[in-house]
């Protein structure tokens, strides 16, 4: 029997409303019809074109700085921010996009310690590339990868002198969790496991990564009780076949899509399920997008480039602005930038300061479309309701906003005691309705 | 590394991004008629204990009354207290902030990375000296205004980042508690309507001022904070501000959807009380202009706390990344220089406007670093690290003592604390804020108290 049969599967009603919530879980939300596609597929045929996607297709214009010019990823300050966003934004293949940035928040690696947008994107296209394959190949990778010998100073860790950042960090942070299977002789002996990088500095720039036998410590290390000449490659291998990789990885990887911990039998045959297929990703995050308690749990708040994205996927908006670095940093995730090695912390997305960024965001989104005072709108709270609802796709809605929006709607227009008012304020109410929506708790969660 | 160039571009972006933020609109456009007849629904309020002019909006349908006493009570009456928490991230090399220069054991361990005499004399312990960017430390320790934590953290030290700095955040060594020490004691001694009691200044909520039943805030900076839409004016932007505190007040059980509505709640209070606050306001005394964000932030800082706003808890995370792996002399000095002459900017500052004896501010980092370096003119995570109390009240005296090299290791060669975390945070809570510490710090009891205020 499959491990797989061990774990539930949601059986109720997979409508527009549960494809939204997957949509937004799995990927940057719906475009306008999505959802309504999605559900027709039935859950596994949703999972099944969101984890075995086509060629990827971007559809949407090409994306462009303030003044119109072509983005330089490589070069331009917060390009790379664009330059990914577009891609999340454009899209056919979003649960690629999405399970880029989990990576890039499991293995979180910030250009301040690097250096080169260069080296992030490489790192980036290697999130791309193994995403939803082998997370030991993954794993080895980026071990190796450039931007990752400069963040956490593989590079500077030779034999005789050894420097034990990343040997700790790939067990508490990649791996295996804080004082999981661990203890501070293993992060020494993983360090001089781990010499040999070397790279050299050209014209001020990191460059020439490689693996310099020379530097390599190569005497009898002692890792996890086994004792042995181990190099680099067996560094990761010791740390995957640790007992307590697979339940790390099973309760990291679910907490990105379920916001409540698993029940121990799921977990149990999650861990079996990825043992089995020999540490393949996608089948465990297959398992998950199916689980009822994606359908059936509590909301999760989105995270900052999530909400953008999907503004902007909603409205069919390419990048055509610059303003969304700095209000993605205001609203606490800029990316290739997280705020240290352990990544963003998804638990607290939301406070005072990134609401008012996420305030800032919508009213950007919707500067280029809103309506003038001399245009026609009706005088009529419950159409100017379902048109700003309308505007951003009829998300789903609770009774409370819905009741809060007829009533700011019905009190604005009552104010309107002139002629002049009567003609000039439904306008008005219409972009405040769609400032509304957009800040609700409601949109702020999925 | 080589990204001087990369920051200056980041600088200048965000520069530009706060202009654009802070730009706004005039509430009415130019050209419409002023509205006659209904007013606008806004009503000055005067808080009399400061005769500070509050401006609040959309009262009429967010229960006037509770608005007003609200922020009546929460006005900071000339005698509150404040504590700000500064954190220098990532762990600051404790031995080279205060370094045994002539102690053959520093050599030994330190073969590249000694400092050589900086004359900087640390008269409580003559063995030790100041780094020599830390010329500010010694003026403030001089004048009484620096008292010294050569050795602070507790036994058994984590050197995980991560865990290190969540101990000294929610004051215990457990790693499940959600609340930040400063947090529960807003919930034990703070107010139901006042997001500003408790704030952090670095644009995200810190974990230290974390609390579990009243509102805290968090502002990158105390500049504009308002709600702008496009094509939004006159009295439908009144009606619509109102109407984001009253998304806010609904009720449900998804704790998501719960949390997002209790943030746009608390958004919607801070907006109304900050838009008193003049952001164009002068300093009494110069800043440096080279240590990031953090001189603006302290500087904004003193300025709220002299127009009076009810600040009682602050947490801000100082310029400068301090886990010197690598390349450790050149970042450490000048991040060192910038942060020290910060702080000796905002007590001159305080000083200045008279504030000085109401404000006390802890410095601390999550751990020291090791005692023997690394071989990549860095060092690696350690135990025991530096810590600081500043302020015109504090006794600008040592706290525990430096524990030396030859006896003050622990078996992983890192340095042993010497006063613990814990015993700081409850001697603040009881000296400085006269309050029981046993609500905020778990087993209070067991912990020493200091003497920390003259």
């Amino acid at each position: 029997m499959s491990a797989a049969a061990n774990i539930p599967v949601y059986r109720g009603r997979f409508g527009p409303v549960q494809a939204e919530r997957l949509l937004w879980r799995a990927g940057f939300g719906p475009r306008p019809g999505e959802a309504e596609r999605f559900a027709k597929k039935g859950l596994n045929g949703a999972v099944n074109a969101l984890t075995h996607p086509k060629k990827e297709r971007l559809v949407g214009p090409n994306p462009v700085d303030d003044n119109k010019r072509p983005l330089a990823p490589y070069d331009a300050w917060g390009h790379d921010h664009l330059w990914w966003l577009d891609r999340m934004v454009r899209t056919s293949r979003p649960l690629v996009e999405r399970m880029a940035l989990v990576w890039h928040d499991w293995f979180a690696t910030s250009d301040r310690g690097v250096g080169s947008q260069k080296l992030m994107i490489r790192q980036n296209e290697l999130f791309r590339r193994h995403g939803l394959g082998s997370f030991e190949q993954l794993f080895i990778s980026v071990t190796r990868d450039p931007a990752m010998l400069m963040w956490l100073s593989g590079a500077d860790n030779e034999k005789g002198s050894p420097n034990e950042n990343y040997a700790r960090e790939m067990m508490e942070l990649f791996t295996l969790g804080a004082d999981r299977g661990y203890t501070e002789r293993d992060v020494r002996e993983q360090a001089r496991a781990l010499t040999g990088f070397r790279m050299d500095w050209v014209n001020d720039m990191p460059a020439n990564f490689r693996y310099d036998p020379r530097r390599h410590d190569d005497g009898a290390k002692q890792i996890f009780g086994k004792r042995g000449a181990f190099g680099w490659q067996d560094a990761c291998r010791l740390c995957i076949r640790n007992p307590k990789h697979r339940s790390y990885l099973v309760r990291k990887l679910w907490s990105y899509f379920i916001p409540t911990p698993p029940p121990a039998a799921t977990r149990s045959a999650l861990e079996r399920l990825y043992v089995r297929n020999h540490y393949a990703v996608r089948p465990v995050v297959e398992a998950i997008l199916k689980h009822p308690r994606l359908y059936t749990g509590p909301r999760m708040v989105k995270p900052p480039v999530v909400y953008l994205a999907g503004m902007l996927r909603a409205r069919r908006r390419g990048i055509d602005t610059e303003a969304w670095v700095w209000l993605s940093q205001q609203a606490g995730q800029l990316l290739f930038n997280p705020p240290n090695v352990a990544g963003w912390d998804d638990d607290h997305w939301l406070d005072t300061a990134s609401f008012l960024a996420r305030w800032n965001i919508a009213s950007r989104v919707l500067r280029p479309v809103v309506l003038k005072e001399s245009e026609a709108a009706p005088l009529d709270a419950k159409k100017l309701v379902e048109r700003a609802h309308e505007f951003w796709g009829a998300p789903p809605l609770s009774a409370q906003t819905h009741k809060v929006l007829h009533s700011f709607a019905s009190r604005a227009l009552a104010d309107a005691d002139r002629n002049w008012k009567k003609k000039q304020y439904p306008p008005l109410v219409e972009n405040a309705l769609r400032q509304l929506i957009a800040i609700s708790p409601d949109l702020q969660t999925a | 590394m080589s990204d001087c160039c990369n920051e200056f571009s980041r600088s200048a972006l965000l520069r530009k991004a706060a202009a654009e933020a802070g730009a706004g609109l005039p509430s009415i456009e130019p050209g419409m008629p002023l509205p006659a007849g209904t007013g606008l629904d806004r009503r000055h309020f005067l808080a009399r204990s400061v005769g500070l002019a509050l401006a609040v909006y959309g009262a009429a349908s967010l229960s006037p009354r509770f608005l007003d006493e609200g922020i009546a009570q929460a006005i900071a009456g000339p005698s509150d207290k404040v504590l700000v928490s500064i954190f220098l991230e990532g762990g600051v090399d404790s031995l080279s902030l205060l370094f045994p220069y002539a102690d053959p054991d520093y050599q030994r361990l330190r073969p590249s990375l000694a400092l050589p005499d900086s004359g900087l004399v640390f008269p409580e312990d003559p063995r030790l000296r100041w780094h020599p960017s830390a010329t500010s430390f010694q003026t403030l320790h001089s004048e009484g205004k620096l008292s010294v934590l050569p050795a602070v953290g507790y036994t058994n030290a984590d050197q995980s980042h991560f865990t290190s700095r969540h101990y000294w955040e929610v004051g215990d060594t457990d790693p499940l508690l959600r609340t930040g020490w400063l947090g529960r004691y807003l919930d034990h001694a703070g107010t139901p309507d006042n997001p500003l009691q408790g704030v952090s200044l670095d644009g995200e909520l810190s974990p230290s001022i974390a609390s579990a039943r009243v509102p805290v805030a968090a502002l990158s900076g105390p500049g504009d904070y308002s709600f702008w839409t496009p094509g939004v004016w006159d009295q439908v932007e009144e009606r619509m501000l109102a109407a984001v505190g009253q998304l806010g007040a609904a009720r449900g059980h998804d704790p998501a959807l719960s949390g997002a509505r209790s943030v746009t709640y608390q958004s919607d209070l801070l907006r109304r009380q900050l838009s008193s606050f003049d952001s164009n306001f002068a300093s009494p005394v110069a800043y440096p202009k080279d240590a990031g964000d953090f001189p603006s932030q302290l500087a904004g800082l003193a300025a709220m706390l002299g127009a009076g706003l009810p600040l009682h808890c602050v947490a801000i995370t100082a310029n400068g990344t301090y886990d010197t792996h690598s390349d450790q002399p050149k970042s450490l000095a000048n991040d060192l220089k910038g942060a020290s002459d910060t702080l000796l900017a905002f007590q001159r500052d305080l000083e200045a406007r008279g504030l000085a004896d109401r404000v006390v501010t802890l410095v601390w980092s999550e751990f020291g670093r090791r005692a023997e370096e690394n071989g990549s003119d860095g060092t690696d995570h350690g135990a025991a690290g530096a810590g600081f109390l500043m302020g015109s009240r504090v006794r600008g005296n040592m706290i525990g003592e430096y524990p030396g090299l030859r006896n003050g290791l622990d078996g992983d060669g890192n340095l042993k604390a010497t006063v613990d975390f814990r015993s700081i945070y409850c001697s603040l809570i009881e000296q400085w804020f006269g309050a029981d510490a046993g609500p905020v710090v778990p087993r209070a009891k067991s912990f020493a108290r200091v003497p920390l205020l003259r």
